[in-house]
């Protein structure tokens, strides 16, 4: 049996919301699936263009904005 | 984890604990850097949000710049979402750390940016709360703008008869507004609303606008809203349409006013739970049973030969209150449970009302025919979405003011050097409302009474010599914290550090990459991408 394809993920958060909307789904113990690396920002507003590409650019599957 | 980390690059020690955050763990922290000589410490375990603060101490404790710190947020982000998946998650986990040191390499120490403060203070709500904290900030010496958007001080306080030991509010209110009228320090503006804010902790801007449209600005460093309540006012159980329906705080006024016709009543129903725990306002009002109960024992008083009866869901006579519960019964009033599917009804026939409700023990129908019925009707707050918007404060999906946290910061909002008190915050009794007030004005005072405050340096930094003056940090900042000036005839762009919130947008927009933001530079953060890839 092949490994299916499991992508790697990077997320970028905002500090003031989905990243400690982050936290509240481990204080839940939501669980869900372990593809996604959380980049923190303290805003989506920083989140220049450049470094979605350069994610790629690197090898990561996917970008997740949260914000 | 522990082996993995110490094969990244720069690691010289990597170390497990048990409790990362407890006290013996900050002491072995602080010995690793005097015995490594480390400038840099990567914690591995929950989240920055609860602990950066923490750890930051240790740093600073331990001769480090507090900001020469990172973390890896393995326990929420990680092991708590993964738990089913333990090969992943250690996986996931060691790509964490790797990102949060390849992230700790880069970062750059990094001084506190200290800001003065203005130690005026704005009160907005001249309740008994907003009256309470104002009055509290004056005696402390701070000079205190309350403004209040009806005519005169008071809110619903002036329409209380009495707390719940039986002290008349009326004589307390009148000279609370008396001393806070007289106070030196307090400036009082009636008919007055607030237009416009702006600012952050010990620097806000206030414009406030009158009823003549006569606008004020005021500069102050800290706020407390306390902008309260009402009673609700049901359609249902012929409110509004017969006079002998009345709502809790009217029969309060008729007791403060000696009403004769309450000599005169032979039989008082009151209906608790009105408009409250239904689905529109699922919460509970908190001060209606006591109340219900004080003013049927004021009637009972008054007339001794009085029938009343107290149609309820649950009664809630929490703490010293149940006092007030046991002597109702013993004085003959009489309590009768009903069933939120099967409200109490309220008819009135050739000037007679009557009440129908369903006895629980008895499973039938009982008929009351009173001359007064009085609805304890749920708390709502005034309209909050003003203010919300002005000073970006939350509110709850019933549109109370939400506080940062109940337990761990009571009357705090989670906007730093704004803080709440009364009604506006959820329903409470007159005691809870003027010991939320002190508490505000106390917190509030921690921070006026600060010549300065140091905030985090997470800031943009412009470099002149790369920058063309093109303007659109200038256009793209939300809070005016980026200005283009001229200097030896260039324009260029510059940051004012004690507005700028962090955001980052400016830095992200630079088409010039000539603006970079503090401790989340664009190295930094490439450095985590590529060490996660």
């Amino acid at each position: 049996m092949s490994n299916p394809f499991e992508p790697k993920i990077v997320a970028f958060l905002c500090n003031w919301c989905s990243y400690a909307g982050a936290d509240l789904a481990g204080v839940s113990r939501s669980q869900y699936p372990p593809n996604i690396r959380v980049v923190r920002v303290m805003c989506t507003g920083r989140i220049d263009p450049v470094l979605i590409l350069e994610a790629f650019a690197s090898g990561i599957d996917g970008v997740f904005i949260g914000g | 984890m522990r082996e993995y980390a110490t094969t990244l690059p720069n690691v010289v020690v990597a170390d497990r604990n048990l409790f990362t955050c407890s006290q013996d763990t900050q002491e072995k922290i602080k010995e690793y850097i005097r015995e490594y000589d480390l400038n840099r410490v990567v914690v591995a375990s929950c989240t920055p949000r609860t602990h950066e603060p923490l750890f930051r101490e240790t740093l600073r404790q331990g001769g480090l710049n507090k900001y020469t710190f990172e973390m890896a947020n393995i326990r929420d982000q990680c092991s708590w979402v993964h738990m089913h998946e333990p090969e992943k998650a250690t996986e996931k986990a060691k790509d964490l750390v790797r990102s949060a040191v390849a992230k700790a390499r880069l970062i750059q120490p990094l001084a506190d940016i200290s800001v003065p403060v203005n130690h005026n203070g704005l009160v907005i709500g001249g309740g008994v709360a907003g009256m309470v904290s104002a009055l509290d900030l004056a005696e402390q010496g701070v000079k205190t703008y309350l403004v209040e958007s009806a005519g005169k001080l008071g809110g619903q306080a002036l329409k209380l008869y009495a707390t719940y030991q039986g002290d008349r509010v009326q004589p307390y209110v009148e000279d609370l507004i008396d001393t806070v009228n007289r106070h030196p320090l307090i400036h009082v503006y009636l008919n007055t609303t607030i237009q416009d804010a702006s600012g952050f902790v010990g620097n806000f801007t206030s414009t406030l606008v009158d009823k003549q449209g006569k606008e004020t600005q005021l500069d102050h460093g800290a706020i407390i809203i306390a902008t309260g309540g009402k009673p609700y006012e049901p359609e249902e159980y012929l409110y509004g349409k017969d006079p002998n329906v009345l709502l809790s705080l009217e029969l309060d006024q008729e007791f403060i006013r000696g009403s004769d016709r309450l000599n005169h009543t032979k039989c008082a129903v009151f209906i608790q739970c009105v408009g409250s725990r239904i689905p529109e306002r699922p919460y509970c009002s908190k001060a209606c049973c006591t109340h219900s109960i004080q003013s049927a024992l004021t009637l009972k008083k008054l007339n001794p030969e009085m029938n009343i009866y107290i149609l309820y869901r649950d009664i809630r006579t929490f703490g010293e209150k149940e006092r007030l519960y046991t002597e109702a019964r013993a004085r003959g009033i009489l309590f009768i449970r009903y069933d939120p599917e099967d409200p109490p009804k309220v008819e009135k026939e050739n000037a007679r009302l009557t009440v129908t409700v369903t006895d629980h023990v008895l499973q039938r129908p009982l008929q009351i025919s009173p001359n007064m019925i009085i609805l304890a009707t749920a708390v709502v707050p005034h309209d909050t979405r003003s203010l919300s918007k002005l000073y970006k404060v939350s509110t709850t999906p019933e549109g109370f003011f939400l506080e940062a946290h109940m337990k761990l910061r009571p009357v705090d909002f989670a906007t730093d050097g704004m803080f709440l008190a009364g009604l506006c915050h959820f329903p409470k009794p007159i005691e809870e409302s003027i010991a939320q007030a002190k508490a505000a004005a106390a917190r509030a005072a921690t921070i006026l009474a600060k010549e300065s405050i140091d905030m985090e340096p997470i800031v943009s930094v412009v470099d002149e010599d790369n920058c063309n003056g093109c303007g659109i940090c200038e256009r793209v900042c939300p809070y005016g914290a980026m200005h283009l000036i001229e200097i030896n005839g260039l324009i260029t762009a510059r940051s004012t550090p004690a507005s700028c919130k962090g955001c980052g947008l400016c830095a992200a927009s630079c088409p010039s990459k000539a603006v970079d933001m503090c401790h989340f530079s664009q190295h930094q953060i490439r450095a985590q991408i590529c060490a996660l890839a």
